[in-house]
């Protein structure tokens, strides 16, 4: 299952880099990508887990970057 | 500007307003440092707050998160280090050049991707249809197959189909990078993205929005920026051990030196500091990226899709590519290449062979068929019937007329010239007498021997050709096209097999593509290290499979990608080598005291700036 997710005000490639690490972390994400390019997030995980890991996700990306907003 | 953008503009006026006259002023000597310092320490404090409190706010909340080492804490500790050493004015003038760089790293950023993204807009807002004799707008996404939808003058196609009436121009470039519109009238298929010229059109709907023509292409677009390549994560890595290293560095040289030399507290501590402002990564982090995304950019610009920044990597070293001979260098499609009539003119053989041909629906067929193009007298034609292997034997007019192979001939006993065209021949003969022979072959691509000769002139070394064709047939099409080497008779299951033999004969970092259309392609092109498909008439699976594709099938844009990819590469390797550069020199400058905080805020943010205007020298690449 694969989804994607507008970022808005993702200012910084390096914090993209981060954020992208610290959600790969996450238990039950097979694969994600923080595009600083397209502000765009695509994370590929289990469909029944996704609800659980979008909650950790915006979490972690909150930590990296709290300015940056996800669009869910 | 964003809104964003223009409020920090704003601060930096203010704090400007108040930091040049009271810079100005000091240093004419008008105001005392020593004696007047609470006047000069607060109005110093007051631009700082202004310009910088933003900065200060983020760092003490991303350390409450437990994130330490980014550049709102660097710049924090450098210019709170210079306040402690009673270097105000340093302090503010720091704060104030950072924030102009990042308000011009921000903005050029946006603008270079919006410049991008305005290159790849091909995305429909509407599409327009036909109710109750009025026109309604609506979304793509809902119109369902079968439908009929309105394309007025002007308007982007929405949707692929099938016109049904009407007739324009259509403008293909932002898909193909064609600039000669394509007429097009009733029955033509048309596709998603292009613009429709002067005329109205009527199209049936044949394809829902989301596996229409453009939405797939904003697919593979998108996805691009997920594939990276191995510069690009080698930078973010880099920028991981980069940062705390140099952190290191600078609480080494605060403390060590004045130690040692017993004293110069207050300058070893300006000299840390430049070290934390230089060790903010991001002007490396950024850079890299979007010199690739703008390479990704031009390439959709001359219609070839790119996607992943690897696959621009892996191009410019391409060494050898490989060729599928069908549909890549050849059109793809049979036409009649040869007449050759004995007792009749060339225009009645060829009709002969139409009307033989006529309930015939073999590609072969077909092509007689068209070059005759007038209309056949079908109830001439009786009797028909199909020899596997061999022809057609049929009746025209009441004579027995036969239309085969060598094969057909022999087994009628028919005295026949054999005929050494390249391609397939086709005898005919009528009650038993032989009339003549028609070849059939498929033509070579205009662009071909072009394409190939321009792959050569940017250093490929090996180019190849596999087929599944006779011997002849492909060794005739080399030879023309001038290819190094030719693999003919190859089954699918062969076109791999080779593919990883010329693989292993790689040395190094050389790279192999394989250029091919055809479904049983898909597993070649995803064992190559770059698949290249034919978007227009290569299969989904093909395109699916392929790394790169080429949307007008015009072999020629393999060289001009080629470009593209080896310009992107310099301008990343030229980003990175000016980036560390400037950052060692001024890491070194600065440790010594020659380089002060303004030279490392200019070895971060200045250097930045440089390298997002260079990445965008990519886009103008052609």
């Amino acid at each position: 299952m694969k989804k994607k997710f507008k970022l808005i005000d993702l200012d910084c490639a390096n914090c993209a880099a981060k954020m992208e690490d610290a959600i790969k972390k996450i238990d039950g994400v097979e694969d994600a990508n923080v595009s600083f390019m397209t502000q765009k997030m695509t994370i590929i995980a289990e469909e029944d887990q996704f609800d659980r890991i979008m909650q950790e996700v915006v979490k972690v990306c909150n930590k990296v970057e709290p300015d940056c907003q996800i669009v869910l | 500007m964003t809104k964003k953008q223009k409020n920090m503009l704003a601060r930096i006026i203010v704090a400007a307003v108040i930091f040049v006259p009271l810079f100005v002023a000091e240093h004419m000597g008008k105001l005392n440092f020593q004696s007047q310092l609470p006047v000069s320490f607060l109005l110093y404090l007051i631009a700082y707050i202004i310009v910088g409190w933003d900065i200060v706010y983020k760092a003490i909340r991303n350390i409450s998160h437990g994130q330490v080492f980014d550049e709102n804490f660097l710049m924090c500790v450098a210019t709170f280090g210079a306040f402690g050493v009673r270097e105000y004015e340093e302090a503010v003038a720091v704060m104030l050049f950072y924030q102009v760089g990042e308000l011009f790293q921000n903005y050029a950023v946006n603008r270079s991707r919006q410049s991008i993204t305005e290159l790849m807009d091909i995305c429909p807002e509407y599409a327009n249809i036909e109710e109750n004799g009025e026109l309604k707008k609506v979304d793509p996404d809902d119109v369902e197959v079968g439908d009929i939808i309105v394309v007025k003058p002007g308007e982007r196609i929405p949707l692929d189909g099938i016109v049904t009436s009407g007739s324009s121009f259509i403008d293909t470039s932002a898909l193909t990078g064609e600039s000669v519109p394509r007429q097009v009238s009733e029955g033509a298929e048309i596709i998603s993205g292009c613009v429709n010229g002067g005329g109205l059109l009527q199209v049936r709907v044949t394809k829902e929005f989301d596996d229409s023509t453009v939405a797939k292409i904003l697919e593979l677009v998108e996805n691009a920026s997920s594939k990276k390549a191995k510069v690009e994560n080698f930078i973010t890595k880099f920028a991981r051990y980069y940062t705390p290293i140099v952190v290191v560095a600078a609480v080494v040289l605060a403390v060590i030196p004045p130690l040692i030399l017993g004293g110069g507290w207050s300058d070893w501590t300006l000299r840390a500091c430049s070290f934390l402002v230089i060790s903010c990564p991001c002007a490396l982090v950024i850079s890299v990226p979007l010199g690739f995304f703008g390479g990704i950019g031009a390439a959709s610009r001359v219609g070839v899709l790119v996607k992943g920044s690897n696959y621009l990597e892996a191009l410019a070293r391409m060494e050898t590519i490989v060729f599928d001979k069908t549909g890549t260098l050849t059109k793809g499609e049979f036409t009649v290449t040869g007449i050759y009539p004995t007792a009749v003119t060339e225009r009645e053989l060829l009709e002969m062979a139409a009307l033989a041909e006529s309930y015939s629906e073999h590609p072969i067929a077909n092509a007689v068929k068209k070059a005759y193009s007038k209309t056949l007298s079908m109830e001439k034609v009786t009797d028909t019937e199909e020899i596997p292997g061999h022809g057609i034997r049929t009746r025209i007019d009441g004579r027995l007329v036969l239309a085969g192979n060598a094969k057909l001939m022999k087994a009628e006993h028919i005295v026949y010239e054999t005929n050494d065209d390249i391609g397939t021949v086709i005898y005919m003969a009528v009650d038993g007498t032989y009339i003549g022979s028609i070849v059939i072959a498929d033509r070579v691509k205009p662009e071909a021997k072009e394409a190939v000769a321009a792959l050569k002139a940017s250093g490929v070394r090996r180019t190849v050709m596999l087929t599944g064709d006779k011997a002849e047939v492909g060794e005739a099409v080399a030879g023309e096209l001038g290819i190094d080497i030719v693999y003919a008779d190859l089954l699918p299951a062969d076109k791999v097999a080779k593919v990883e033999e010329l693989l292993g004969d790689l040395s190094g970092k050389e790279k192999l593509a394989f250029v091919g259309d055809g479904i049983n392609d898909a597993p070649v092109l995803s064992r190559a290290d770059i698949g290249i498909a034919m978007g227009n008439m290569g299969s989904d699976a093909a395109i699916e499979a392929a790394d790169i594709v080429l949307m007008d099938d015009n072999p020629l844009k393999i060289a001009s990608i080629i470009r593209i990819a080896r310009h992107t590469l310099k301008i990343v390797t030229q980003n990175i080598v000016f980036a560390l550069a400037v950052k060692a020199i001024i890491l070194v400058l600065g440790a010594v005291g020659i380089a002060n905080m303004w030279g490392a805020v200019f070895a971060d943010v200045g250097v930045a700036v440089i390298a997002i205007l260079n990445s965008m020298r990519v886009m103008k690449m052609k």
